[in-house]
């Protein structure tokens, strides 16, 4: 049987000539997406921004999003987004924090419930105070700088600084362009978006790190070689992986967006476009870094030979 | 790399079986599992809310509300301290801001005042390291004596408000008795109510969200509701409004009685109008009290005040000495039903306001149940098709390593009894996704070492032993990236961490263990001196 191979068996490409395209590349798209977030902003969900999430689901029929729209605006309950969800019969209703109380939010649903309680079926409803969001925001932006500092922590241990800051910028980079794909689009942002970025995190470095892994070993077994070349040959060496893990999990990720359910689409949607920006990046980014952070070949000569050595 | 000693293969098939085992419950009808032998596990695992549908409510103790009210009592502790004899003469007497303030008219005598009031203070048990704490702090400034509470005072009552809180809150979500909620502490001042199946969380919500806060009071019939709305009470007595604030009471701040005197609440119909009232009885010393306060007031009104409003303010028409009474205010059946339910399960000590409200409808969890279902068949599928294309009948031990490594996990996550959410069936897929990164790894490994001209047993050897630190390393970044999700996340998404975590582990084993294991059996029966990939 002839098997499949998405690149072929052995490959000669020359990545390091790439960054001088690879690294304004980034940048510009770093820039943009930066830009992209502080001037048009991410579209936050009522996890972080407080208010109201209903699900609702038509009785008979398709549901009436002019209707709803018309009832929800004589309730008086500030910016309303009503849009359908799904199918034609699901309605996603989203109302901003209500000024005053803490607890005016929890009048809100029972509002609507009164309103449209009688022709729709009520599926999700989330409320989410305005402390609690704020919590909600630092706590989420806790978890991705404290797994970042951690991460880097156990890359210095294991390899070299150079590797550490490398792995560090490369996945600021993914970070940075999933942040500019939701402000893009204007997805929305949630909880769930937050274990998205965390999970690319995991996967850029995961990629990242094998990646390193190999550069290392080389960096051992091939003194006299030039970093340049070196960083080539190690590339080469694991790009059939590189290439083949990705598929595999974009296969898995694909069919979960497309019969996941409408619940977990936007999360499934930024973990996709994570691992597409970080098999980029650990090919493109990661290696060529080390270039710039100056990782000298001497790194692992001398006594520090703990690995087997191999012809 | 290749050789296994006996004892280590049966330690791998024991660890299968036991996955197996845990797992297989998942496919049974819980009436199935009653009927068999207690030694299997019989544990299925955990829906979180956002699944099987229920109410997450996030409550917190309102400590302004709780302060204001405490401040209010200790008010009355301060005038009967200083009007003890020989009375000290003070003015200005009240609440105000973050505390309780008093003027003391005497100069002479603020010292004699401060020692007396000294006696509220309240030692906390426990000071630290020999410095008294106590509950509240007294400031002298030229003759203006106030008594605010220490931050530790404060953290101790709310410690015990919680505590309090939780149990009222259980014994009035046991009175409904039609769900059976989790309910815990969060942090210092919060409850957390977890319903599954609660689809409408609205009659919970009026359950746990009054205070029911119960007094009985002598109306003050000097003062007409109408002069009462534009002038101000007179002293000791304050206004409270009616159900629907068109009537204001002047009403006397003492209470003559408590709703923790109570002995038991029922609904019940009036038997001459035929409305829905409420029927209570007093305990013992209530019902004493009560008999006094209707023998001296007979023909005089009085004010049942319910959390800051009149329900109902009949005239005491005679002598009530069997304890029980009757409340009567525009009740329809349910809302009687409910203070009857309230009163009996007691006050809540504080206000509890509600955080953060989620809730699921039975319908759309099944509906994510079923997609979540599909889309990981789906998923597995492709990606089983995908490893055999590329490697063959080494995708083929893949693939049995990968069905072992999800078969690990079911049963880890059971076992554990960890809830399994929306988004953690995403952290399948995405497991299932990385799983086959382990052995992906190590066959391109052992492709390189086939290439540079290693014998194909040689070749296999020394892919699983080089692949071993990559795949240690990956997997442990991405393990510290769960491992915080878990600690900070909440709900679902902690939920999403457990299974990336657990799937991590289990891809780790599975490719070392399991899919090694395969090769070496596949390795001595073939004897092969050509890779087949």
């Amino acid at each position: 049987m002839k098997l499949l191979r998405l690149v072929p068996e052995v490959t000669k490409i020359q990545f390091m000539r790439w960054r001088k395209i690879s690294f304004p590349l980034s940048g510009a798209v770093a820039i943009a997406s930066l830009a992209l977030f502080f001037m048009v902003g991410l579209n936050f969900g009522i996890d972080f921004k407080g208010g109201t999430l209903l699900e609702l689901r038509s009785m008979q029929g398709p549901a009436n999003l002019a209707q709803v729209r018309t009832t929800l605006s004589g309730l008086k309950l500030g910016d309303v987004q009503v849009q359908e969800f799904g199918e034609p019969e699901e309605v996603l209703i989203r109302i901003e924090s209500q000024e005053g109380h803490e607890q005016s939010s929890q009048v809100v649903v029972s509002k609507v419930r009164e309103a449209l309680g009688q022709n729709y079926e009520f599926r999700r409803t989330e409320v989410v105070g305005p402390r609690v969001s704020g919590e909600l925001a630092t706590k989420g932006f806790l978890a991705v700088a404290i797994s970042l500092v951690m991460i880097l922590f156990y890359i210095w241990f294991r390899f070299e600084w150079q590797f550490a800051a490398g792995a560090i910028i490369t996945t600021f980079n993914d970070i940075v362009f999933t942040i500019g794909f939701f402000s893009l689009f204007q997805l929305d942002f949630s909880l769930s978006s937050i274990a998205a970025v965390l999970t690319i995190i995991g996967y850029s470095l995961n990629d990242t790190v094998v990646v390193y892994d190999r550069i290392r070993e080389n960096l051992r077994r091939y003194k006299k070689m030039q970093l340049e070349e070196l960083l080539d040959l190690s590339i080469n060496e694991t790009l059939s992986r590189t290439t083949m893990t990705s598929a595999t999990t974009l296969l898995a990720l694909l069919a979960l967006y497309f019969f996941g359910g409408e619940v977990i689409q936007s999360f499934v949607l930024a973990m996709i476009v994570g691992v597409v920006v970080g098999t980029y990046s650990s090919i493109f980014l990661a290696a060529p870094l080390l270039i710039l952070l100056g990782l000298r070949t001497s790194v692992f000569n001398s006594n520090r030979d703990d690995e087997p050595k191999k012809a | 790399m290749l050789y296994f000693s006996r004892w280590k293969i049966v330690t791998i098939a024991m660890v299968v079986v036991g996955g197996l085992l845990a797992t297989l419950p998942n496919f049974f009808s819980s009436a199935t599992l009653k009927s068999w032998p207690d030694f299997l596990p019989q544990n299925q695992v955990v829906l979180g809310l956002d699944l099987q549908g229920g109410a997450y409510l996030l409550y917190e103790v309102d400590r302004e509300d709780y302060k204001t009210q405490q401040y209010r009592q200790l008010v009355g502790s301060v005038r009967s301290a200083l009007r003890e004899k020989p009375r000290i003469g003070y003015t200005g007497l009240g609440v105000h801001g973050d505390g309780v303030q008093v003027r003391i008219r005497d100069a002479a005598r603020i010292e004699e005042a401060q020692k007396r009031l000294q006696g509220l203070v309240n030692p906390l048990s426990g000071g630290f390291g020999g410095t008294p704490v106590n509950e509240f702090a007294l400031t002298e400034k030229e003759g203006l004596l106030r008594l605010t509470f220490t931050d530790e005072g404060l953290e101790q009552r709310l410690k015990g408000v919680v505590a309090q809180s939780i149990e009222v809150i259980r014994r009035r979500v046991d009175e409904l008795g039609t769900t059976e909620p989790s309910i815990q502490q969060q942090g210092a001042d919060r409850i957390l109510v977890e319903a599954p199946g609660e689809s409408d969380p609205q009659r919970l919500k009026n359950v746990i969200g009054q205070t029911a806060q119960m007094t009985f009071h002598l109306v003050d019939d000097q003062m007409s509701s109408a002069q009462a709305k534009t002038a101000r009470a007179p002293a000791g007595t304050m206004l409270v409004p009616d159900v629907d604030g068109q009537t204001v009471y002047v009403v006397e701040e003492t209470a003559l009685l408590g709703g923790e005197e109570l002995q038991d609440a029922q609904a019940s119909f009036d038997q001459r109008t035929n409305e829905p009232v409420v029927n209570f009885r007093f305990n013992t010393s209530g019902a004493r009290t009560f008999a006094n306060v209707t023998r001296k007031n007979t023909g005089r009104p009085f004010a049942i005040v319910l959390d800051n409003t009149v329900i109902s303010a009949p005239v005491i028409s005679e002598l009530i000495t069997g304890g029980s009474g009757q409340i009567s205010g525009n009740f329809t059946l349910e809302s009687a039903n409910n203070l009857a339910v309230l009163l009996r399960a007691g006050a809540l000590p504080a206000k509890l306001n509600v955080m953060e409200e989620r809730s699921v409808g039975p319908g759309l969890g099944q509906d994510s149940i079923e997609s979540g279902k599909i889309a990981s068949l789906l998923g597995g599928l492709l990606v089983i098709l995908f490893m055999v294309l590329a490697y063959g009948s080494f995708g083929a031990i893949a693939n049995t390593a990968l069905a072992v490594n999800i078969l690990l996990l079911f049963g880890v996550l059971t076992t554990l009894q960890a809830t399994l959410t929306l988004p953690g069936i995403a952290g399948i897929v995405l497991t299932v996704g990385m799983a086959v990164d382990a052995n992906v790894l190590i066959f391109e490994r052992i492709r390189e070492e086939a290439r540079s001209g290693r014998s194909a047993i040689g070749a296999i050897d020394a892919g699983y032993q080089r692949a071993l630190g990559t795949i240690l390393d990956a997997n442990i970044t991405t393990l510290i990236a769960a491992v915080v999700l878990f600690a900070i996340g909440s709900g679902p998404v902690k939920g999403f961490a457990v299974t990336l975590m657990v799937g991590l582990f289990t891809t780790v084993f599975s490719a070392f263990t399991v899919s090694r294991l395969l090769i070496s059996i596949w390795v001595r029966r073939r004897r092969p001196s050509k890779l087949p990939i």
